[in-house]
């Protein structure tokens, strides 16, 4: 179409418009992540279905790095009604945002029987102090990728039920030559690697506070750093792990130089799409691993939720959209890159369809998603355990030492 | 009688713009300033805001982390500048010289200054790539090394791999500046000491140097206050990270602003580096000023 065709058929669709609508003209500004979950063609897709079904309300769409996700949604507090309308958050920020007054509180607006339709561990997403700040959206954990073919080869017939087999499995891969490094993280300087060590700090029964004071210096939380520096010495792990984000290890994985992976949902589809990997079609999913008389299986809680700015001045359609985007309908049509927060969902034949092992690890991993610290100075306590864990990995001091000195400086928080 | 309307003249054409700095810069560095005073952070609820005197850069000063990380500003600046300065002046004298596609040259040298810091960034991320980057890629086909190593991913060697892309981009600008400079040198002046017997490096340094060091002083004054408060190329290339050791000053205003929302102790570390870099430009004018001295006596 001529440009002059298509400002005839604007004018024209927006008289149509106008013309329609009882509704107010609104555009609902709107902030997504452009990495893991749903893909951004997923939530374009979603929300043109929204817009077709409520007419007068246009989506504008947003997607940053999740890195900049929480930076982006303190800088729109103070732009007063030209902030965002809908913005995504992680499972680690509502505390802080409750605190502050940055998001509004949604609890009258969740009909009562959703409480029970979904997931204990979605809600803590959105929950700080017995109130809800917003819908879960993403429920995700970690999940242990596994190539089967590799492990085929190395006459193994189960994937790993605990850490140790997981570790014995390696070094029978790694001594048959298979693959150099069996194994891949994202344990680069970021909140990627405190999700790795959540889930390796739950499967060893361990805490990061205890009455408000830091506890991750001894027992569990010890234990898992212990664990990750052990399996860096033994040539088990990829050392550029240490510098690899989420993305990094789907492509080392996908390109089958690596026999096992942790990560998130969305690479169960991805790493079986020939289009994205090699090894598509060897890629098997389990729970991640438990640790021998304390856990069957450990999970991180890496759920994401919606919720509305408290600056927004379209709060009830920027509802109508969260409730559209959570709904069941919906996330069961789109739970090939996410899986959905209604417990019904993981029963249906639409949802396990051609991704059976995921959802039956799904079932279990979902029960145990062990929170990170739920305390509204969470981002300062991460970056102390990023930076001293990371000096643990990269052989600048000990587990011990790096462990207290995180301690230390958590003390000093303001 | 005649002075005084000068005087009046002066300050009526500059007052305008006198106007717009004092809103642009004078205002929210007064702003800063006493920000840095109090416990104020960002939030959506009103929250009490208290006067609590040096607190905040006592807080910053015994920090050890933000010690290091003020020692690290200073390594990448005093480097990185410092390269930019010798690069730039060595592929300035090429420049200058007579030969065939000189134009076209002094036309692509200037490329990488035009690309945004941020892309340049992303680029050399991808160069260092611990299993796909080109530099690991020329260096094993050189026989230099014989395994892929990680380059940003190494505490040893990440800071010098980001000082290496930030010379990349900026040099150029340095080039430019000393090849306007060295168009003004006289070429009698040359001419002269060449026939007094004085070779080419003698030459260089006791005339050319001193012609352009007015012009470079001032380019590299702006590149080291640019360079103390660098951000963006480390953010998008390393986080701060291998463990922190790319973690520059910037880095804790940043973080203590957006990421920990104390805005009264994010701006303690803003005027602390602000007040280090005029520190600097200091440095550099007294040195400037006593050459400048040393050149009429």
């Amino acid at each position: 179409m001529n440009t002059f065709g298509k400002l005839i058929m604007g004018s024209a669709i927006a008289t149509l418009a106008m013309a329609s609508t009882a509704l107010a003209d609104t555009t609902l500004n709107a902030l997504f992540m452009s990495q893991a979950a749903y893909s951004e063609d997923d939530i374009k897709s979603m929300t043109a279905k929204f817009e077709a079904a409520n007419p007068g309300v246009t989506v504008d769409l947003e997607f940053v790095p999740y890195e900049a996700l929480h930076d982006k949604i303190v800088a729109a507090a103070g732009a007063g009604d030209d902030g965002y309308d809908v913005v995504l958050f992680d499972v680690i920020w509502p505390a802080e945002f409750a605190t502050r007054g940055f998001l509004t509180d949604v609890s009258d607006r969740i009909p009562a029987d959703y409480t029970d339709q979904v997931f204990d561990g979605a809600w803590t997403t959105v929950e700080y102090g017995g109130k809800r700040y917003g819908m879960p959206w993403i429920l995700d954990t970690k999940y242990l990728f596994y190539n089967a073919e590799m492990l085929e080869e190395a006459g193994i017939s189960e994937p790993p039920k605990t850490w140790g087999e997981l570790v014995a499995q390696a070094k029978q891969i790694k001594d048959k030559g298979i693959v150099e490094y069996p194994l891949v993280w994202s344990w680069s300087q970021s909140e990627a690697m405190i999700c790795d060590f959540t889930t390796l700090t739950a499967a060893n029964n361990g805490a990061f506070f205890e009455e408000g004071q830091p506890a991750f210096t001894v027992g569990g939380a010890k234990d898992a750093v212990t664990f990750m520096k052990a399996s860096l010495d033994d040539g088990l792990t990829n050392p550029s792990s240490r510098e690899y984000f989420e993305e990094d290890v789907r492509r080392v994985f996908s390109n089958g130089e690596a026999a096992f992976a942790l990560n998130w949902t969305y690479m169960n589809a991805l790493a079986n799409d020939p289009a994205e990997s090699k090894v598509a079609g060897k890629v098997k999913v389990a729970p991640a691993p438990g640790v021998a008389g304390k856990t069957a299986a450990s999970s991180v809680n890496g759920s994401m939720g919606l919720g509305i700015p408290a600056n927004s001045p379209h709060a009830d359609e920027a509802w109508a959209y969260i409730s559209f985007l959570t709904q069941k309908d919906i996330q069961e049509d789109y739970a090939k890159l996410s899986l959905p927060i209604w417990k019904a969902s993981y029963d249906s034949p639409k949802v396990a369809e051609g991704q059976e092992d995921l959802i039956a690890a799904a079932k279990q991993s979902i029960a145990v998603m062990y929170p990170r610290p739920l305390v509204p100075s969470y981002t300062e306590v991460s970056d102390i355990l990023q930076k001293n864990i990371h000096q643990v990995l990269l052989d600048q001091v000990g587990v011990e030492e790096g462990l207290q000195a995180a301690a230390d400086r958590v003390k000093r928080i303001r | 009688m005649h002075g005084r309307r000068q005087t009046r003249e002066k300050w009526t054409l500059l007052a305008p713009a006198m106007l717009v700095l004092a809103l642009i810069t004078l205002i929210p560095l007064a702003n800063t300033l006493w920000l840095s005073f109090t416990d104020t952070r960002i939030s959506a609820l009103p929250v009490p805001v208290n006067f609590i005197g040096l607190e905040n850069y006592i807080y910053a000063l015994t920090d050890p982390d933000f010690q290091a990380a003020l020692y690290r500003t200073l390594y990448f600046t005093i480097v990185s500048v410092g390269l930019e300065g010798i690069l730039g002046v060595a592929v300035a004298v090429l420049l200058n010289q007579e030969f065939k596609g000189r134009l076209v040259l002094r036309a692509l040298i200037i490329l990488p200054w035009a690309v945004p810091t941020i892309v340049n960034a992303v680029a050399w991320r991808l160069i260092y790539h611990p299993d796909y980057g080109a530099l690991n890629s020329l260096l094993f086909q050189l026989g230099l090394i014989s395994d892929y190593r990680s380059w940003i991913g190494d505490p040893a060697t990440a800071m010098n791999m980001v000082i290496l892309a930030d010379v990349w981009k900026n040099f150029p600008l340095v080039a430019y500046v000393a090849l306007a400079a060295l168009q003004t040198v006289p070429g009698d002046l040359t001419k002269a000491a060449a026939v007094e017997g004085a070779g080419p490096w003698k030459r260089f340094v006791s005339i050319t140097l001193p012609w352009i060091a007015g012009p470079l002083m001032v380019v590299m004054v702006l590149r080291t206050i640019e360079a103390f408060r660098v951000f963006d190329i480390v953010y998008v290339m390393t986080g701060g990270g291998p463990a922190d050791s790319t973690k520059t000053a910037s880095f804790y205003v940043y973080q203590e602003y957006f990421n920990y929302l104390r805005s009264g102790s994010g701006a303690s570390y803003a005027v602390l580096v602000a007040g280090i870099s005029a520190v600097l430009i200091l440095v550099y004018y007294s040195a400037s000023r006593r050459q400048a001295q040393g050149a009429v006596a």
